[in-house]
């Protein structure tokens, strides 16, 4: 073997190891993230953290009970925004629509999904927070449905358009109309994807604080209906991670940990068992 | 009902010969303007966006002009502003975030395509999905209590003294500031790039590869000046997507820039960026305070759009070049 040739089979081998390092060191990040939550927030999760109120500023203890109930709320509200436009927008998408339309929705969705969570929020701020004077659930729960439209919309039009062809035909063939067809046949084809999907967007909005600073804003106690400000975990984390006292820290790491935990919880559910045989599109 | 034969899925409805009438009896004409409403709120909702954007920042535009972007002055007090400190730790903070995280992403990204089995590889972009999917309060949370100490203790303070003669590296270790911020971003965006470029040099066709390892080129050789440039416009593709979530990610930059307003050729002073003021001030603003706030909103909303629209397009060129690959 000639120096040159040896030089670069090196060169391709160090280079190549290079790139198992840099995987290496990629994935490696999401062990270390839960390890050094699991570590820290591990021990300062006990059953007062999902019970009980904060503590007055100053003392030590109490929980984010009502963080933990702020979240689901805004986490329903945005539900109900999100995915029956997504949906029954990507009903349309797929089944109804012609391409320039189409083309205009679609521009539309893939813009709205670009937007910076922050942008969101300065839009449900503008709009469901000025106007009335005062933060609302309705707010958070507005800023993080709009986040969900376009992942919903997408990947449903997108689930609908692998449904095979053959499958509508022989429901029309029945002499089903084509509504008939759309809600017996082809949702149902597709349904496995959709969920996921629709599970995935909502992982993805309940770990949204950005656009939660100034619409649900936060609140250290329970917010009764929807039409005042709420607690929820996110902004727990992110008020507490920032506060001077150690208990809070220490708090903030559990709440770290229960959110992360539940996110990947919701994650791994839709990716590996919902979404078994379907291709899952990535945001 | 035997006449819905005529239909064709997938065709515009308009294409069915049936009346009106019938398809209103048996519901496709309902189905048909409920689902379009639904899909129309979508266009709506963009468009009361910008327009909500541009409206409530009017005020700032007309008093401010132009010179808002270069004006270093934030001065709520006296109603006078200027974005350059946060435009100017905004692409700081991106740049240092990208100048890490592109040569580790295309090279963990390479490895996933071109060397690992495919079981090893799929499995791995798992973790990396699920990498993806941690918010960035969680990354914020850990840059405080983690980056921020490691950096005050040991690695501003090792730069300085290794290469403080340089502009960049001087001044007090704080640990909050434009490099930490730069880090935190590099590890959220690298699952992006990984992602992406994966999924574009996956699609590169075979042949090509067959090519220059027949013409005696090592696989290394292979990859990266054959595989690689072949894929080049949709790993910038892959570069853009993460330059705009960079630019528009706002809690883990808020937790660790040190928000000060300062424009310095240090990257271990604390700076600011446009999202960080927004989340820090926009609660208490008023007036032209807000509408210079709601205006910085604007400039990421069209940062961020051109970027991604960038991204698409460089991604669209590679999909129709390489085999079929998936939607990205």
């Amino acid at each position: 073997m000639n120096p040159r040739l040896r030089w670069r089979k090196f060169v391709s081998n160090f280079m190549l190891t290079l790139t198992g390092v840099c995987a290496a060191v990629a994935v490696s990040a999401l062990f270390f993230i839960l390890g050094y939550l699991v570590y820290h927030g591990g021990a300062s999760i006990n059953w007062d953290f999902f019970t009980k109120l904060p503590a007055p500023v100053g003392e030590s203890g109490g929980g984010m009970a009502n963080a933990i109930v702020g979240s689901a709320k805004l986490l329903l509200l945005a539900s109900l925004i999100g995915i029956p436009i997504g949906f029954f927008g990507g009903i349309y998408m797929a089944e109804f629509s012609n391409s320039s339309i189409a083309s205009v929705v679609r521009f539309a969705a893939d813009l709205l999904n670009g937007v910076p969570s922050i942008v969101i929020g300065i839009f449900a701020y503008t709009v469901a927070v000025l106007p009335f004077k005062h933060f609302s659930t309705w707010a958070g729960g507005l800023a993080l449905g709009i986040m969900m439209i376009p992942i919903t919309l997408r990947s449903t039009e997108e689930f609908l358009h692998s449904v095979p062809r053959a499958l509508r035909e022989g429901a029309m063939a029945l002499g089903a109309s084509r509504w008939r067809t759309i809600i017996t046949v082809v949702v149902p084809a597709a349904y496995r994807g959709i969920m996921t999907a629709i599970l995935l967007a909502l992982a993805r909005v309940a770990g949204e604080t950005a656009p939660l600073l100034f619409t649900a804003l936060g609140n250290r106690f329970w917010s009764p209906g929807w039409n005042q400000p709420t607690a929820s975990l996110p902004a727990m984390i992110y008020s507490y991670a920032l506060s001077a006292f150690e208990d809070w820290h220490r708090q903030a790491w559990a709440a770290g940990l229960v959110l992360l935990a539940l996110i990947l919880i919701v994650n791994i559910f839709a990716r590996v068992i919902l979404a078994r045989g379907t291709a899952v599109p990535r945001s | 009902m035997a006449t819905s034969t005529t239909t064709v899925p997938n065709a515009s409805p308009s294409a069915g010969s049936r009346s009106f009438i019938s398809r209103l009896k048996d519901g496709d004409e309902i189905a048909r303007i409920i689902t379009f409403l639904f899909a129309a709120s979508v266009v709506l909702i963009t468009i009361l966006l910008v327009l909500q954007l541009w409206h409530d920042s009017g005020l700032a535009r007309a008093k401010f002009g132009i010179k808002f972007f270069v004006r270093q002055v934030w001065d709520p007090t006296n109603d006078d502003f200027g974005a350059l400190t946060f435009v100017y730790g905004t692409l700081v903070t991106s740049g240092i975030g990208l100048l890490i995280a592109v040569p580790l992403g295309l090279g963990a990204a390479i490895f996933l395509a071109e060397l690992a089995p495919q079981k090893i590889s799929d499995t791995l972009q798992f973790f990396i999905d699920l990498l993806a999917a941690v918010p960035s309060v969680i990354y914020g949370l850990l840059g405080i209590f983690i980056v921020v100490p490691l950096m005050r203790v040991y690695v501003q303070p090792a730069l300085k003294g290794t290469l403080g003669f340089l502009p960049l590296f001087q001044g007090p270790p704080f640990g909050v500031g434009f490099l930490t911020a730069g880090i935190v971003l590099a590890i959220m965006v690298i699952p992006y790039i990984i992602s992406v470029s994966r999924e574009v040099l996956l699609s590169v066709p075979r042949d090509q590869r067959e090519a220059a390892l027949a013409l005696g080129s090592t696989r290394w050789e292979s990859t990266w000046k054959v595989v690689v440039p072949f894929a080049r416009s949709g790993i910038m593709g892959s570069i853009f997507l993460a330059l705009a979530r960079a630019l528009g990610e706002t809690m883990a930059v808020t937790m660790v820039v040190g928000n000060t307003p300062t424009i310095s050729a240090s990257l271990l002073s604390p700076g600011y960026s446009i999202a960080a003021v927004i989340a820090n001030e926009l609660p208490e603003a008023s007036g032209v305070y807000l509408q210079a706030l709601v205006e910085l909103g604007l400039v990421l909303f069209v940062f961020t759009f051109i970027l991604n629209g960038f991204a698409r397009l460089l991604l669209v060129l590679t999909t129709q070049k390489g085999s079929g690959m998936g939607h990205v």
